[in-house]
């Protein structure tokens, strides 16, 4: 069991400066994420977007943004849950939580901070009508394991950087790699496109353009799947189907914790605190609602600064504390690091 | 600058004819969204970039569209129910030749 003073669910910018604040009020954090690494949306969706709205920086690249962040937040030693979704909660008879994630890991804390932005990221699914009846069967969104696609023949679609990526990556494992994508240009990266190329010169790649997977085969798993191309309509034998079609954000099993939800987010019953109708439960940036909510990463950082207070009087009841300056208090980091105003020099002249 | 009128058919097929204004940079995505014509979180999942494809609509009538950038072009080849009057509304900005647009939002994905 993992324990820890807040539990943030999402490692956004939100999730991750709520570390920094918790830590100058010397409250622990660990973030439970979905996807693989820190950063939501700014490292899966837009890295490599200029960002003009974030104080003091008139221009910062998403990715760069998360980067500062991980540096800015690194004295005060949060925990990572990556690739794991937050899946149940369950409160205790002293008000503290227990979250449990899809892959059984336990967390817990008297605070929980939601920060999940949009939801957690979930693979697009092209429609194709019996799609669902393979999954697990033939049909992988995700690759966990290039390991079971050792000798088996392998098609994958989509144009981006998973699909080419994938695609590459598997020449050296499966029997034979087939890449459909709808059109004969591709959204990856350009060195990523020059290798397929130079794997389909080597006819180590099949690549079927422009032309998409309308339809699926196979008694009990998959054994084929049907190709449109242009006008033509044509099977081809596979033992797996890869879709790579991008990630898309769902409020997901957060929406059954018994929290008021309205217009797909979390209701917070004021803006002191961003509290949720479940005390001890915060919700904070874009996944959060109220009257005049604006879901900007400067909003929530200021709603993670002003639920971080809250946080420390529910934990500490009895205690007095007033909000100090880092210029007056320095950063006193878990591992030992002080970051402070360097002492003036006094010198008198003669 | 005059406000224009366009006309959103809903993902439940409901017509709704609204007054979008012209001078605010405003696109077809954020017209959707001020007029709550698709659930928050359904639409303008990226904020605008053309980089997610939740804004993906049919446009019904015969208006001369800004030309499709690049991005748009390629994040439309990996959007699923895409037809060939498919546009991602968060690339078409309101501007006064655009008076009279009618579009059709695309299912949610």
């Amino acid at each position: 069991m993992i324990k820890t003073d807040i539990l943030i669910i999402g490692a956004g910018p939100t999730g991750l400066f709520t570390v920094f604040e918790a830590g100058l009020l010397k409250l622990k954090c660990h973030l439970i994420d979905a996807l693989p690494q820190a950063g939501g949306q700014c490292t899966e969706i837009y890295p490599k977007k200029p960002i003009y709205d974030i104080p003091g920086f008139p221009e910062v690249l998403a990715g760069e943004l998360v980067k500062n962040l991980m540096k800015q937040i690194e004295p005060f030693q949060p925990g990572f849950t990556l690739g794991e979704r937050a899946d149940t909660i369950e409160k205790l008879e002293d008000g503290s939580f227990i979250v449990t994630t899809d892959k059984g890991t336990k967390h817990h804390a008297p605070i929980v901070a939601i920060a999940g932005g949009l939801g957690s990221f979930e693979p697009r699914k092209p429609p194709i009508t019996n799609l669902s009846d393979y999954e697990d069967k033939g049909v992988e969104y995700i690759i966990r394991d290039p390991e079971m696609y050792r000798d088996k023949n392998v098609v994958i679609s989509g144009g981006g950087d998973s699909a080419l990526d994938w695609s590459i990556f598997l020449t050296d494992v499966a029997k034979s790699v087939t890449l459909i994508h709808r059109r004969n240009e591709f959204r990856g990266a350009l060195d990523s496109v020059e290798k397929v190329q130079e794997l389909k010169n080597l006819g180590k790649i099949e690549l079927i353009t422009p032309a998409e997977v309308i339809g699926l085969v196979g008694t009990n798993t998959l054994e084929e799947v049907v190709i449109k191309q242009g006008a033509e309509v044509f099977n081809r034998e596979c033992n797996h189907f890869i879709p790579l079609f991008g990630l898309s954000p769902k409020l997901g099993p957060i929406a059954d914790w018994g929290l008021e939800i309205e217009k797909n987010a979390i209701k917070v019953d004021n803006t002191l605190d961003y509290q949720t109708n479940i005390p001890g439960i915060y919700a904070i940036g874009d996944v959060n609602t109220y009257p005049g909510k604006l879901k900007l990463i400067l909003c929530g950082f200021h709603e993670a600064t002003l639920m971080c207070q809250s946080a420390y009087q529910r934990i500490f009841p009895d205690k007095r504390y007033v909000m100090k300056y880092t210029t007056v208090g320095g950063v006193e980091g878990f591992d030992g690091s002080k970051k402070e105003a360097p002492k003036a020099i006094v010198k008198s002249i003669d | 600058m005059a406000d224009v009128k366009i006309t959103i058919i809903d993902r439940q097929g409901l017509k709704h004819e609204v007054d979008a204004p012209t001078d605010m940079n405003m696109n077809l995505m954020e017209i959707v969204r001020s007029y709550e014509l698709a659930p928050e979180g359904t639409i303008g999942i990226c904020g605008g970039m053309a980089m997610c494809a939740s804004c993906q609509c049919y446009v019904l009538s015969n208006h001369e569209l800004p030309e499709m950038s690049y991005d748009e072009d390629l994040m439309l080849s990996e959007a699923f129910n895409v037809k060939e009057n498919s546009r991602l509304g968060c690339q078409i900005f309101i501007k006064e030749e655009l008076d009279g647009l009618q579009v059709e939002l695309a299912p949610e994905v």
